[in-house]
């Protein structure tokens, strides 16, 4: 039951036909890849003698295994370069557009789509990334896929899909000072759970949204897999609009109105039927830190960790294996749990804004000199429009450093990562065992706010005081 | 036209691996840093690698295990990155099929896309499965895709499946790529009504 909803009109106007088996094949209007879930793809297609079906569609970077400190070829790192050069020569041969570290357009996935226009309201995009629901900040259904299904699209442009479940997500209100998108989304997760949207697109309103701005949405439509969902999206609104006009793969000029028309078309109306509705009034949400292994495991900042009794069942095994393993104590309070590392960057939080809010904080302040501070700009567009605000320098002199555009401290597959049992505060997504490279390591999402104010006091640090 | 995996899958039967908690990610089954490899060949050596080291008794090395053709989980298995190496690395250790009281969407997909059937039982049976390949390894599952059901030493427990996926199985048709290239001209009909596809010029 999500009638004339958003999800319900583009899945309609990209399904190419019912499939014998009961799926839908659906039409993918925007197909992104990177190296690290793709070089099987290809392969599979060269063994059953297939082409790419349309390779205007597909757009390539180069993300996650991309060195921030030293991006000259060949890369130290044998594997990373392998890596690369098996996407260079797939995209070569198949003609695929690649947004190369020498174009000026290299940068994580989910932060080139919106930031070059690809992203449009109303497409369908896939990625094989989980992350890719960050698109749906846009108005389009974004959502990760395997490498198998990167193979499908590859092929035919398409993907045999289930239908989702739609629920509609109310934050109404106002947020606070201090509060910020990524504090929603934790808040949404906390609540919902982790499990929560298994099954269901989520579909993010209410005068929180309407008065939040791009960036701030893709903070929020990123995370919505941490919540189970695959797809998050947000309806296209005039902010959108305004975002995409003069992007570089928008539609300009007389094609740019057409397109907003239609944009404004496939926003759901205002008597859209929902499979479910939640709400959150937006003046209760306060900075979130997690405590515990996944980003359900969260806590207001000026709030005690949840004490064991209040989970049952197998979530009471979680907590308990959370506790034990980032070393914290139910009831204790989470701020001023001394950091190691605080980490400024990734497909969530490494927007122009989010510096800019990192930037703010540590302005004529210092990184408390036992905390390691990283602070990764999302693209080569993003770290261009920092340095010409100056933002660059604002870190270097607090003492932090400064690198080039990637997924970096997110997860592992470069040099940036935890060491043995180092505890980070860190703007990314997944607070996984083992999500930041070290196996023993221990990580704190919060937003960049947060991440900066725990920097400069060496330990997690409610942000409103600054 | 592309030459499909045609296998029709209807049981699977053999011992099974318990693997109980809820939550288990894609990043614990696979750890990020063993998916800088450009094929899935020899992946199962990262299946679980940093929990299996800091817990000799981890089921997955557990002798009595050894051959098991199911896995048994609890709830949202595979959570977190749409990495396929998760399936891909379970698969390749022996697994043809998992058990659980629920899983992730893109798990789920991934796992359908490389023909590994996926069967959600309710929490008590999924303990029951769990504590009765504990208690007794050597048990010989049978998972049948016909019938909905678990059964073990004159026990059956019913398990649910996605419909069109469970036929897809029955009917050896879950390698879709065949399914999706037979419909290309329609998929150019459908791309050519979409008004970005052409860029807004009509």
């Amino acid at each position: 039951m999500s009638e004339r909803t958003l999800y319900d009109k583009v899945w309609d106007s990209h399904t190419v036909a019912k499939l014998p088996t009961g799926q839908d094949q659906v039409f993918i209007g925007l197909h992104l890849i990177h190296e690290v879930t793709t070089p099987q793809a290809f392969d599979m297609l060269k063994e059953r003698g297939l082409k790419v079906a349309f390779p205007e569609r597909t757009v390539a970077t180069v993300d996650h295994i991309i060195p921030t400190l030293i991006q000259i070829r060949p890369f130290e790192d044998a594997q990373a370069e392998e890596m690369f050069a098996a996407l260079e020569k797939n995209v070569g041969e198949n003609g695929i557009r690649f947004m190369h570290l020498s174009t000026g357009r290299q940068g994580i996935v989910h932060v080139i789509g919106p930031e070059l226009g690809l992203s449009q309201p109303g497409m369908t995009i896939a990625c094989g990334d989980s992350h890719t629901s960050t698109h749906g900040a846009v108005g389009a259904l974004g959502f990760g896929i395997g490498t198998t299904e990167v193979a499908h699209v590859l092929a035919t442009q398409t993907l045999a899909l289930g239908r989702l479940k739609v629920r509609r997500i109310n934050v109404t209100g106002g947020l606070g000072p201090g509060v910020f998108p990524k504090d929603v989304i934790l808040r949404i997760i906390h609540d919902l759970g982790i499990k929560g949207g298994l099954g269901h697109a989520y579909e993010y309103g209410g005068a929180v949204f309407d008065k939040m701005g791009m960036e701030g949405r893709m903070t929020v439509c990123n995370m919505s897999i941490e919540g189970g969902a695959r797809i998050g999206y947000v309806n296209p609104d005039e902010t959108t609009l305004a975002y995409l006009a003069g992007r570089e793969f928008a539609p300009q000029g007389e094609g740019f109105d057409k397109a907003a028309a239609y944009w404004r078309s496939v926003a759901s109306e205002p008597d859209a039927a929902y499979d479910d509705v939640f709400g959150v009034e937006g003046e209760s949400i306060e900075p979130m830190v997690t405590w515990g292994i996944n980003p359900g495991h969260s806590t207001g900042i000026s709030e005690k960790l949840p004490r064991l009794e209040d989970f049952e069942g197998e979530e009471r095994r979680t907590a308990e294996q959370g506790y034990a393993f980032m070393g914290l104590k139910p009831g204790a309070p989470i701020a001023g749990t001394k950091i190691d590392v605080a980490f400024l960057g990734s497909c969530t939080n490494s927007r122009l804004s989010d510096l800019r809010e990192g930037a703010r904080i540590l302005k004529g302040r210092k990184v408390n000199p036992r905390v390691k501070m990283l602070v990764v700009p999302g693209s080569q567009r993003v770290k261009e429009q920092a340095e010409s605000e100056g933002l660059h320098e604002v870190f270097t002199e607090a003492g932090a450093e400064w690198r080039g555009a990637g997924c970096s401290m997110c997860l592992g597959m470069n040099a940036d990562k935890l060491v043995g049992a180092e505890r980070s505060i860190s703007s990314s997504n997944r607070n996984f065992i083992g999500r930041q490279g070290s196996p023993k390591g221990r990580t704190h999402l919060g937003s960049p706010a947060t991440v900066a104010a725990s920097a400069v006091e060496g330990c997690l640090t409610d942000p409103r005081g600054f | 036209m592309g030459e499909a995996k045609r296998a029709v899958i209807r049981q699977v039967k053999g011992k099974a691996i318990p693997l109980p908690g809820d939550d288990i990610d894609t990043d614990r089954i696979t750890p990020a840093r063993f998916l800088k490899a450009v094929t899935f060949a020899g992946i199962e050596a990262a299946l679980f690698c940093d929990e299996r080291e800091n817990m000799p008794d981890h089921p997955v090395d557990n002798p009595a295990h050894k051959g098991a053709k199911l896995m048994f989980v609890g709830k949202n298995f595979g959570s977190g990155s749409s990495r396929e190496s998760a399936p891909q690395a379970i698969q390749r250790f022996g697994i043809q099929a998992l058990v659980g009281v629920s899983f992730a969407d893109i798990f789920a997909g991934n796992s359908f896309a490389i023909g590994m059937p996926l069967a959600a039982a309710s929490p008590e049976n999924a303990a029951r499965l769990i504590a009765r390949a504990q208690r007794h390894p050597q048990t010989q599952f049978v998972l049948d895709l016909e019938k909905l059901t678990v059964s073990f030493g004159g026990e059956s427990l019913p398990v649910e499946m996605l419909e069109d996926r469970r036929k897809s199985f029955l009917a050896g048709t879950w390698d879709m790529l065949a399914n999706l290239e037979a419909n290309l001209p329609r998929v150019r009909e459908v791309a050519a009504g979409l008004p970005y596809v052409s860029g807004f010029s009509s």
